[in-house]
C-alpha cells in the first residue's frame, strides 16, 4: 500500500452546464443543475453526499468570479456534509480537489462534491463593462498596485512579459503560437458546451487584433456563466458505482511568488509549476510519453507552452516546436491537447474544463472529439498558483 | 506631469509598508527594500527578509538604473480614452540579478528593445511619484 492520499480516491461523477455569456440561469441554480448532475452520473442520490467543496467560496467582490459558497450549495441541495471546505488559495482551481481527497482519504467523508460556477458574463453585463484588475476603489492597493498604476489593467500583461521572453530566448513565432488557439477551436466545434464553435484558421488568428504583444484577441480566453461539478469518492465506495473509476494517479502541487508580485527567473518559465511537475510525476510509475491525452490551463495561449514545459511533457523551449502545424497535438496526434476547447474556446469555467474534459475523454463521452483508447489524461491548473494530476482509468 | 486627455491613472493607495517606494521621487531617487542583516534587496517590499527571515530591512538608494528584463505593448484600450500604445516592462535593476520592478518605458514603442539600458524618470500624480523608466542615453548623471 502506498502512502499518497490520490490512491485512496476516485472521481466517480462529472457534470457541466453549457457556457453562457449570459446564462439564463443564476449562478445558484446553475451549480444545483450541475452538482446534481454529477450526483447522479455517480449512480448516487444527494444524501449519499457527505463532503462539499468548491473554489473560491464566495466573495463579494462582485465581478462573477465567486458566486456561490459550498454551504448555500449544500443547503440547496439538501445535504448535510461532514466536511466543507471553501478555498481561495492555494494551488490553483484544484485546491478544493486535493484537499477532498485528503478528506476521503483520512475518512472524513466518503463522497464528496467539489463544484465551480463563475457568473462573470452577467456581472460584466450588469457593470456595463470589464471587469479590469483596477477595482472600484480609488486607489488600488495590494499586488495589483505593482501593475494597475502602469496602466497594466489585465493580467494579459504580465503574462505578455512571459510569452515575449519566451519568443526572444527560443525563436518561437505567432504561427506557433496561434496553433493553440486553432487546436481549441477546431476541437471546441465538436463540445455542446463550448462557447465559440466556429472554425478559426491561423489566418484569422494573425488578423485578430493585437491586445498586448505578442498576444492577440484568441490568445485570451473568455468570461462566462458556467458551472463544472466532480464528484469524488472513497476508492473503496467507488467500486460499485454507475462508472468506471477514475483513478487519480498522482497529483501535484506548489506555489511560488508570483502571487505576491514577486517573479522568479527570466521570464521564460512559471518555476513553481515545474515544482507541481516534478511531485506530480514522483508519485507515479507513468511517464509523460504514457499520457493519451493533455488538458492544460489556457488562461492565455502562452500558459499552456509554460506549462507543457513545466510539466515535462516537451523539454525547456520546445513547446514551440511542438504544436507547431497542429498534428502532434490534434485528436489522432501524439499528444491530443485541450480536446473539449480549452478556456480559449470553451469558456473560462476556470480549470474545471480542463478537468471535466478529462473525465469526457477517459469516460468515452467525446464523440466527435473522443480520443481513440483514452486511459490517462494529465490535467493543469493555474497561472499565478498551481496543480497537476494525471487521471487513469483501468 | 498628469495627461488630461488621457482617463486618469489608478494610483496606488499608499500603505505602511510600500510608500517609500511611490514617494521616493519626491527625493529624486529611487529606493529599493535592503536586508540590512544578509544584504539581499527585495521588490515588493515585505515586512521581514524573505531570503533569512531579518526584520532588519529598510529602503536603500539604489542607482535607478537597470535593464529592460522583458516588455509588451499594449494596444487594448481598457478605459475610454485610454492611451495606446504603450509599453509595460519589468526592468531588472542593476543592482541585483532578478531585482525586478514592473513600469512604463517612456519612449516610443518601436524603439523598445529587450536588454536596453534604461534609467528612472519619476512621473507624479498627486502624491504618488511613479517610477517610471526611459531609455538610458548615459548623457546624464541619475
Amino acid at each position: 500500500m502506498t502512502p499518497y492520499p490520490e490512491k485512496e480516491a476516485c472521481i466517480t461523477g462529472a457534470a457541466q452546464s453549457q457556457a453562457g455569456r449570459p446564462s439564463a440561469r443564476s449562478a445558484l441554480q446553475l451549480t444545483a443543475d450541475t452538482c446534481l448532475a454529477a450526483i447522479a452520473d455517480a449512480g448516487l442520490e444527494p444524501a449519499d453526499i457527505d463532503g462539499i467543496a468548491t473554489y473560491p467560496g464566495k466573495s463579494p467582490e462582485g465581478g462573477g468570479i465567486a458566486p456561490v459558497s459550498p454551504s448555500e450549495a449544500a443547503a440547496m441541495l439538501g445535504i448535510e456534509p461532514r466536511w466543507i471546505l471553501a478555498s481561495a488559495e492555494g494551488f490553483s482551481h484544484m485546491a478544493p480537489v486535493f484537499n477532498a481527497v485528503t478528506a476521503l482519504a483520512c475518512g472524513l467523508a466518503r463522497h464528496v462534491v467539489v463544484f465551480r460556477t463563475v457568473a462573470q458574463a452577467s456581472a460584466r453585463m450588469a457593470a456595463r463593462q470589464s471587469t479590469l484588475m483596477a477595482g472600484s476603489r480609488s486607489r488600488v492597493e495590494g499586488n495589483n498596485a505593482w501593475t494597475v498604476p502602469f496602466n497594466a489593467l489585465s493580467p494579459i500583461n504580465t503574462f505578455a512579459l512571459y510569452a515575449q521572453a519566451y519568443f526572444a530566448k527560443y525563436g518561437a513565432s505567432e504561427e506557433q503560437l496561434g496553433m493553440i488557439a486553432v487546436n481549441s477551436r477546431r476541437n471546441a466545434a465538436h463540445n455542446a458546451n463550448a462557447i465559440y464553435r466556429k472554425p478559426l484558421s491561423l489566418e484569422d488568428y494573425l488578423a485578430a487584433r493585437m491586445i498586448s504583444t505578442p498576444l492577440r484577441l484568441y490568445d485570451c480566453d473568455s468570461h462566462i456563466d458556467g458551472s463544472t461539478a466532480i464528484v469524488l469518492s472513497r476508492a473503496d465506495a467507488a467500486r460499485d458505482l454507475r462508472n468506471p473509476p477514475l483513478h487519480i494517479e498522482a497529483m501535484g502541487m506548489a506555489v511560488g511568488g508570483l502571487w505576491a508580485g514577486h517573479h522568479e527567473g527570466d521570464f521564460t518559465a512559471l518555476p513553481a509549476a515545474g515544482k507541481a511537475g516534478a511531485m506530480l510525476w514522483q508519485r507515479t510509475a507513468l511517464k509523460p510519453s504514457d499520457m493519451d491525452c493533455a488538458q492544460i490551463y489556457d488562461g492565455f495561449s502562452i500558459h499552456v507552452w509554460l506549462w507543457m514545459e513545466a510539466l515535462g511533457l516537451v523539454p525547456r523551449g520546445e513547446a514551440c516546436r511542438f504544436v507547431e502545424g497542429g498534428q502532434r497535438i490534434a485528436l489522432d496526434g501524439e499528444l491530443p491537447l485541450n480536446t473539449g476547447g480549452g478556456q480559449l474556446s470553451g469558456g473560462r469555467f476556470h480549470g474545471y474544463g480542463h478537468l471535466h474534459e478529462a473525465t469526457v475523454q477517459l469516460w468515452g463521452r467525446g464523440g466527435g472529439r473522443q480520443v481513440r483508447d483514452a486511459k490517462t489524461c494529465i490535467i493543469s491548473n493555474g497561472g499565478y498558483g498551481y496543480g497537476a494530476m494525471i487521471l487513469r482509468r483501468d | 506631469m498628469a495627461d488630461t486627455s488621457s482617463p486618469a491613472r489608478k494610483l496606488p493607495r499608499l500603505e505602511p509598508e510600500t510608500a517609500f517606494y511611490w514617494t521616493c521621487g519626491a527625493q529624486g531617487v529611487l529606493r529599493i527594500q535592503r536586508c540590512g542583516d544578509c544584504g539581499i534587496w527585495q521588490h515588493p517590499p515585505l515586512p521581514r527578509c524573505a531570503a533569512c527571515t531579518s526584520e532588519a530591512v529598510a529602503p536603500e538608494p539604489v542607482s535607478g538604473k537597470g535593464r529592460i528584463a522583458s516588455y509588451t505593448v499594449n494596444h487594448e484600450a481598457w478605459l475610454p480614452g485610454l492611451d495606446v500604445p504603450f509599453v509595460f516592462a519589468a526592468v531588472e535593476l542593476a543592482e541585483q540579478r532578478e531585482l525586478y520592478v514592473f513600469t512604463n518605458i517612456l519612449a516610443p514603442a518601436g524603439a523598445v528593445r529587450a536588454g536596453m539600458a534604461v534609467t528612472v524618470a519619476f512621473e507624479q500624480h498627486e502624491d504618488v511619484w511613479l517610477p517610471m523608466f526611459r531609455p538610458d542615453t548615459g548623457e546624464d548623471a541619475a
